[in-house]
């Protein structure tokens, strides 16, 4: 059986991935795809930690049912869904006010 | 030593019933001043205005609603008739008790009021032999008063205050009648004092009204002033102030005779005679005795109803009064309580000053009525009179003859003030008749009144030289008909327009008829004659074994009673007798017999007849021929009253004078020729329109001119007091109001000024500084701030990063070395 650890660091290292992404990329759809690589590492630690809970003996009693995990996997699959629809939203808004799709560019709430 | 502690009234127990009766009237007072005291502002031509007072005219004055009149005189009426039920209702259980026993036994309740030293002054009622009859005589009085005033007042714009303050002055009256202690009296006193300024002054839009206000105030307080002196002293000496613990209890009396005065002690005065001449100086004052009666006349300017009340119910009784309650200190003021015995000839100063004091001003204000024209001075200066026969007689030690007179003489003195009211109002309706008739009533203020060519010739006969020394006065209300000085108005007052309203006016004349011959002591049948026959037996008993203040007194007062009688019957002819001497007496009216005026006016006259003809009749002396056997055949059942409001001792216990035939045939004598005398001159042939008064052609101009101005005593008291006071005043406000105060307040001023620049800079400086200060640092810091804000959303995003990996860093940091610290 694969260790939970090996889990934890592709999951870190996507989140790592997305954090980058969001960070660096000047196109507003990369963003968002950055956002739901970071969402995504999420969901395979909650997956991982649920299928891996009863070596976390201390916390697991008395045992969860079986699904536990996957639905709050389930739940943010539909938040990131919701998610990138309205990011998807602004920035198709942003877009055709701006006729551009950088977040820099957006700075309208500068102070 | 505790708080205020209410007294605890029990309707069914005498004791405590007194306090209620004073409770009625104040009660009214506060509701009708608070609640149904209500005006509108309207011009004072205004119809519901009537045209009572033109002084007004031109002005917006207050005048009350129609609601507010009727409410006022309601609750008004209440509260008297509240006290008169309940002071009816303690006559019937005093009277039930007897003679002898009530007396020794009274009504008495107090509750402690204030902590004074060691023990609390306590205040409380107290209803005894003495002040039942003022019982009986004040609330009836007041009331006739009250429905008077309903009638009287019927037009004046301010009829609401009207029975607010006169509900208020018979308040202190009951509350000064049942008062158990000398400071409680004085309170009830100064009350009224009060009270009679404002109603003396109650049409002040007329400066003598306002004149005659301030001087019967002043005047007054002169003497107020010097009787407090003389209640603080008593309390110093005796160590309480109640009635009952000093004049009934002989230790307290002997004590207080036996200690020296603080003053003139080393000439043998005693505590007690200082303390009782202070508290006789407080009644000359109030009871308008010489030298101290100039007060009197003027507050005539009062309504009529005020006057009545002054001059009967209340005011002049209530210093009669204080004094008859002081009298056994009197007696007591010599050497040694005992040692003076007025009935035995040995006299000490307070009743000397008492008789002479007394006697004097009976005789000396019975001269001035006689030149009087104006109808209601001719019954004040009869009433300055009157008093003076009430303090002689206390002075010669008729105790009882002094209330018994003060009682009859409430009654019918009360009954002729209204009258005369009534004459007046008559008039005043018989002006406007005559306004009407002529048109004249759209003429401007100051010169529309009643010019009409008799009044010329009827004011014509003064001789020039009179107006400067009137107009000194400026109070007299002959000066607008002396010559040389414009004709302000007409005067409804004056004898000498009217004439023949007997016919005009016919109940009010027998009033008027009654009251006058019950003044003029007319034998037998009028109250006055009863009194009056007492007081002189008294005297007559004094003389008849030689001692001279019982002489002096029985004299004076003879030659006043003869004069009081012809000057009664003088202005009752004048003013009722013969053919109408003007066009306004032709046309004088109370508007019907039917009228509410004509009623609430004349009803309270026919009460007060019944009281002023029969009300001698309790106090007949058993030995009178006919009348004594059976009117008091058990005795004299006032005397046998009231004499048990004394300690029944030796010098102070009432002496009866035994029947004699002197003083009996002085009073037929007095009376009867007085009123022969008078009319002699004014009935047989009644006083023609223009013609003089015949008066002037007996006496002779300048002794008329004398008596008739007052013996220039107004005029004296102008010089001596008024003029040196003003005089004062302009030093005073010369030097120290604009020098020295003015002086003061103005450097005062500058250094505030200055300090108040100084603080200015101060403000300026610091604490606009720091006041500024802090909202600009706040901006700035804002400012600085808002370069946080970039509106980059990826930016954000690393913050948000670095932070959650700062937080992360420290929490793994601590938590390892907790994990590490922990065992």
């Amino acid at each position: 059986m694969v260790p939970l650890w090996m889990y934890l660091v592709v999951a870190a290292t996507l989140f790592c991935i997305g954090v980058f992404t969001v960070l660096s990329r000047r196109n507003g759809v990369a963003v968002l795809m950055g956002i739901e690589l970071m969402l995504n590492a999420v969901n395979i630690n909650l997956v991982a930690f649920w299928r891996y809970n009863t070596t976390i003996a201390d916390m697991t009693t008395p045992l969860p049912s079986e699904l536990n995990g996957m639905v709050f996997a389930a739940f943010l699959f539909v938040v990131a869904a919701a998610e990138a629809a309205v990011g998807l939203a602004i920035i198709i808004t942003v877009y055709r006010n701006r006729r551009s799709v950088i977040p820099e560019e957006a700075d309208t709430l500068r102070g | 030593m505790t708080g205020l502690e209410l007294p605890i009234i029990d309707i069914n127990d005498p004791n405590t019933l007194g306090w209620l009766i004073p409770l009625g009237p104040l009660l009214a007072f506060f509701i009708i001043t608070l609640i149904t005291n209500r005006a509108r502002w309207l011009p004072a031509t205004d119809p519901h205005y009537g045209s009572h007072h033109p002084d007004y005219d031109g002005m917006t004055v207050p005048i009350v609603t129609d609601w507010s009149r009727v409410a006022s005189i309601t609750v008004g009426m209440s509260g008297v008739v509240m006290a008169l039920l309940i002071s009816l209702n303690l006559v019937g259980q005093g009277l039930a008790l007897g003679e002898g026993v009530f007396g020794k036994e009274v009504f008495a309740s107090a509750i402690s009021w204030m902590a004074l030293g060691d023990v609390p002054f306590r205040i409380g009622v107290l209803v005894d032999p003495l002040n039942l009859t003022l019982l009986v005589m004040v609330p009836i009085a007041v009331l006739c008063i009250f429905i008077y005033s309903i009638g009287y007042m019927a037009h004046d714009p301010r009829q609401s205050r009207f029975f607010a303050l006169i509900s208020l002055f018979a308040a202190a009256m009951l509350t000064l009648t049942l008062a158990d202690n000398l400071l409680l009296l004085f309170i009830g006193w100064e009350v009224m004092g009060l009270c009679s300024y404002m109603l003396i002054g109650f049409w002040y839009e007329k400066k003598s009204a306002y004149q005659a206000a301030i001087k019967a105030f002043t005047v007054t307080r002169i003497a107020d002033v010097i009787m407090l002196l003389g209640i603080v002293y008593l309390f110093s000496v005796a160590g309480t102030l109640n009635f009952r613990d000093i004049l009934y209890n002989e230790a307290v009396l002997e004590q207080i005779a036996n200690t020296p005065a603080i003053i003139l002690g080393s000439w043998g005065i005693s505590a007690a005679g200082l303390i009782s001449v202070f508290l006789i100086i407080g009644t000359i004052g109030k009871s308008a005795q010489f030298p101290l009666h100039v007060w009197l006349p003027d507050a005539m300017e009062g309504p009529t109803p005020v006057s009545a009340m002054i001059h009967a119910a209340a005011m002049v009784s209530a210093g009669i009064y204080a004094i008859i309650r002081m009298y056994p200190l009197f007696v007591g003021a010599g050497d040694a309580f005992g040692t003076a015995d007025p009935h035995h000839g040995v006299f000490n100063e307070p009743l000397l000053l008492l008789a002479i004091v007394g006697s004097f001003t009976a005789l000396f204000s019975a001269t001035m009525a006689v030149a009087q024209n104006d109808v209601k001075a001719v019954l004040a200066y009869s009433t300055i009179s009157q008093l003076g026969f009430m303090m002689a007689a206390l002075g010669i030690g008729a105790y009882i003859a002094a209330t018994f007179h003060l009682i009859t003489h409430a009654f019918f003195k009360a009954l002729l003030f209204m009258a005369s009211g009534s004459v007046i109002h008559a008039m005043e309706h018989g002006e406007h008749h005559v306004h009407e008739h002529h048109g004249h009533h759209a003429l401007p203020h100051g010169n529309g009144h009643g010019h009409d060519h008799d009044h010329h010739d009827a004011h014509d006969e003064l001789p020039a030289g009179t107006a400067d020394m009137m107009t000194e006065h400026g109070v007299d209300t002959d000066i607008q008909h002396v010559e040389g000085v414009e004709h302000v108005h007409f005067d409804p007052q004056d004898m000498r327009n009217m004439g023949g309203l007997a016919r005009k006016i016919p109940v009010t004349f027998y009033a008027f008829l009654a009251g006058g011959l019950s003044l003029a002591g007319f034998p037998l049948i009028t109250a006055g004659f009863w009194s009056k026959d007492e007081i002189l037996a008294d005297a007559w008993l004094g003389t008849s074994e030689g001692f001279g203040p019982q002489a002096l007194v029985f004299f004076m007062l003879a030659i006043a009673a003869f004069l009081t009688a012809f000057y009664t019957m003088r202005q009752i002819g004048l003013t009722f007798w013969g053919e109408p001497r003007t066009e306004i007496a032709e046309h004088a009216g109370l508007g019907g017999p039917r009228s509410i005026v004509s009623i609430a006016m004349q009803l309270p006259l026919v009460i007060l007849v019944f009281f002023a003809l029969f009300a001698g009749f309790v106090g007949v002396p058993p030995e009178f021929p006919i009348l004594g056997p059976i009117l008091s055949p058990e005795g004299n059942p006032f005397f046998d009253f009231v004499k048990y409001s004394l300690l029944q001792i030796e010098p102070l216990a009432p002496v009866k004078p035994p029947f004699s035939w002197v003083p009996v045939l002085t009073s037929f004598g007095v009376a009867l020729g007085g009123i022969y005398l008078g009319w002699r001159m004014y009935w047989r042939r009644p006083l023609q329109a223009g013609e003089e008064d015949p008066m002037i052609r007996i006496l002779g101009r300048s002794v008329y001119m004398t008596l008739q101005n007052r013996y220039y005593l107004d005029q004296l008291y102008s010089m001596l007091f008024v003029a040196p006071s003003k005089w004062i005043a302009r030093q005073v406000n010369v030097f120290l109001d604009r020098g020295l105060i003015d002086g003061l307040l103005h450097l005062t001023a500058r250094f505030f000024t200055w300090l108040g620049d100084l603080f200015k800079v101060l403000n300026s400086w610091l604490i606009d500084g720091v006041g500024d200060g802090i909202p600009r640092a706040i901006f700035d810091f804002g400012g600085w701030l808002r370069g946080a804000q970039t509106g980059r959303v990826q930016q954000y995003l690393l913050v948000v990063l670095v932070v959650v990996l700062v937080i992360g860093l420290f929490f793994a940091l601590t938590a390892g070395g907790g994990a590490v610290a922990a065992p």
